[in-house]
């Protein structure tokens, strides 16, 4: 690895099991997952459903909490913070970005966008500054009037993503970005994460099944029936 | 922060016009008839009290009989005599005047056009105490009543029939069968409450209406003018005694007279109408929580159906008191603007209204607020189980919920 050892990893999984429900009706989602995450990498999560890997993004995302093992965040254990905590965390160091876009319904892309800002409690110029430089620079500059059902799914992406990169997030999580979109939207998608990824240094992870768009990671972590299989750099096109 | 959260609220509010504006159809509905209901009632006490001071104060009526209205039987209960208004005048200290009353129904012709009327025949004095004044002319003298002039004083209601806009005074009216002049015409005190128009009417001596009108020497009321200082209830009991007396009722029977006293009608007339604005008042107020359980209803529904939407706020970083906030906003933000439509119309509503029934409206700038404050309250408390259950969802199936 080209990251240098002494640097405290971004993110680390530490023998992350994940049980849900319990007794005989209990399932073991993840079963002991040793990840590190270094600044500045894109690191695609694949596998087969039900292999984890929406459980270890979840994980990662602080939106759930692993059941045994450590979750070290920039050196904070997220596992011992509380609901609230673990908000502020996502409020301030993560950017989402989901399968089906989910963005707010009959709201403008602008206010959208805006959004995390706004849960900052940042002021009206400031929101209305970043969100239009947000917009910008994935290529939807003039659109910020238009609401999700006027705009392409491909563009509705994009305000996902813009809406993920305002808050200058030090990590983004992209569940299946592509998955609704068709293979030219995709790849467009694909390339957008790819560019930030490579030119602003953000670190990406991302689920996928599609081999075609791991391709665009510079790392490729497999998941199997709730174990790291393979961790591997890629060749891929970069 | 809390700023963010109302300019979320509105912006939630904003996003859907139609269902905003049926959650608060309840409250603007529950608001409106409390205001409505109350403001009408207001004006009926207010209605009933300024009829009952132009009957003039410290006034006592005495009747025959032992109730007021139809059904009395006039001959366990006979007229009074022309004696007893010196009796009554004379014998007990503290009365200032006693005017004799006596009525009948009768057609009052001007040229060409007719009028069916009410006659009253009474004193000089009657002006007085029962508070008429003078539009125009004069009232008749203590020497016409006591000769029986063929003179008369008329109420607005009846010029308006006779004469329309033409002056009455000077003027020769025909009484039942005889000529009448018309020496003065009163002030109008505009309709009275239960429809009972106080200006259709006119005025003549006493003893012209027994001689031309009734043909007998029938009093069948006497107006008692109680001095200022004076107990009223001493004075109704000497009253009482004295009829008793006059009137030969043995001990132990019953009075065959009754004597009203004039403000306790009238309070008596408006705490009964304060009683049914009341009644009517809580059974709008029932509408009113109704309105706030519909609030409750669709808000419920709100959070269910913006599950996701809930999801995607709470993954962006949004933490558990700013949704609660943001749907206690959105809730407090509808009732309370429901509110303000229902005030609104509610006035518009009551001013028509009392207009109509000819009432005078009064506006009651304690309850608007109150009403408002409550509509506010309502959104706090059937706004926050919803708010709370928004709040609560996991981040997690909020954004897998379809």
């Amino acid at each position: 690895m080209s990251a240098d050892s002494s640097e405290i990893p971004l993110v680390e999984l530490r023998g992350v099991t994940k049980v849900y429900g319990q007794g005989q009706a209990a399932f073991q989602a993840l079963r002991g997952v040793d990840i590190t995450i270094r600044q500045g990498e894109f690191v695609a999560i694949m596998g087969p459903s039900g292999s984890g890997k929406s459980t270890a993004m979840n994980i990662l995302g602080c939106l759930d909490v692993p059941t045994e093992g450590a979750y070290v965040f920039r050196g904070a254990h997220v596992e011992q913070l509380t609901r609230r905590q673990r908000a502020l965390v996502r409020r301030h160091y993560l950017g989402f970005v989901f399968q089906g876009f989910n963005l707010l319904a009959r709201t403008s892309a602008i206010e959208n966008v805006e959004l995390p800002l706004l849960y900052r409690g940042e002021p009206h110029g400031v929101r209305r500054r970043a969100a239009l430089a947000a917009l910008a620079s994935v290529g939807l500059a003039g659109w910020e009037g238009h609401t999700p059902a006027e705009l392409s799914g491909g563009q509705q992406q994009r305000v996902a993503i813009a809406r993920a990169l305002v808050s200058e997030p030090v990590l983004l999580l992209a569940d299946e970005p592509t998955g609704n979109l068709d293979t030219q939207r995709g790849r467009e998608v694909m390339e957008l994460l790819a560019s930030l990824n490579s030119e602003k240094g953000l670190t990406v992870v991302m689920v996928t099944h599609e081999s075609d768009m791991a391709r665009h990671a510079k790392r490729v972590v497999h998941f199997l029936d709730g174990l790291v299989e393979r961790d591997h750099r890629n060749g891929g096109p970069h | 922060m809390l700023w963010n959260s109302v300019l979320l609220a509105v912006r939630a509010i904003r996003r859907n016009v139609l269902r905003s504006f049926l959650t608060i159809l309840g409250v603007v509905i529950g608001v409106a008839s409390v205001i409505v209901m109350v403001t009408l009632g207001d004006g009926a006490t207010q209605s009933v009290k300024d009829q009952m001071q132009s009957l003039g104060a410290n006034l006592l009526m005495v009747r025959p009989g032992m109730r007021m209205g139809p059904g009395r039987d006039a001959a366990l209960s006979p007229n009074f005599k022309m004696a007893d208004i010196e009796a009554l005048a004379e014998q007990i200290g503290s009365v200032k005047a006693v005017v004799p009353t006596a009525s009948a129904m009768v057609t009052v012709v001007y040229q060409a056009k007719n009028w069916q009327t009410t006659v009253t025949g009474s004193s000089a004095a009657y002006f007085q105490t029962n508070n008429w004044r003078l539009a125009s002319g004069r009232f008749f003298t203590e020497a016409e009543e006591r000769a029986g002039s063929a003179v008369c004083v008329i109420g607005s209601t009846v010029r308006r029939e006779l004469y329309g806009a033409e002056s009455p005074v000077g003027t020769t009216i025909r009484v039942k069968s005889f000529a009448c002049d018309v020496a003065g015409l009163l002030e109008s005190k505009g309709q009275g409450g239960f429809g009972m128009d106080a200006d259709d009417m006119i005025v003549i001596p006493l003893r012209t209406l027994q001689r031309r009108v009734r043909g007998n020497d029938d009093v069948t009321g006497l107006q008692v003018a109680v001095k200022e200082d004076a107990s009223i209830d001493a004075v109704i009991e000497q009253i009482k005694v004295l009829m008793r007396e006059r009137r030969k009722i043995t001990e132990g029977e019953d009075d065959n007279f009754t004597v009203f006293d004039t403000r306790q009608i009238a309070d008596t007339m408006s705490s009964m109408v304060r009683t049914i604005t009341m009644l009517l008042g809580s059974v709008a107020a029932i509408s009113l929580l109704v309105g706030g359980i519909g609030i409750m209803n669709i808000m419920l529904v709100s959070v269910t159906e913006r599950t996701r939407e809930i999801g995607i706020r709470l993954a962006i970083g949004a933490v558990e008191t700013e949704v609660l906030s943001q749907f206690l906003i959105e809730a407090v933000a509808l009732s309370s603007f429901g509110g303000l439509i229902g005030i609104f119309s509610a006035n518009a509503i009551a001013l028509g209204v009392t207009r109509l029934i000819d009432v005078p409206f009064m506006f009651n700038p304690g309850m608007n607020l109150v009403s408002f404050f409550f509509s506010a309250l309502i959104g706090v408390v059937f706004g926050y189980f919803p708010a709370r259950r928004a709040a609560q969802l996991d981040p997690i199936e909020a954004l897998r919920y379809e």
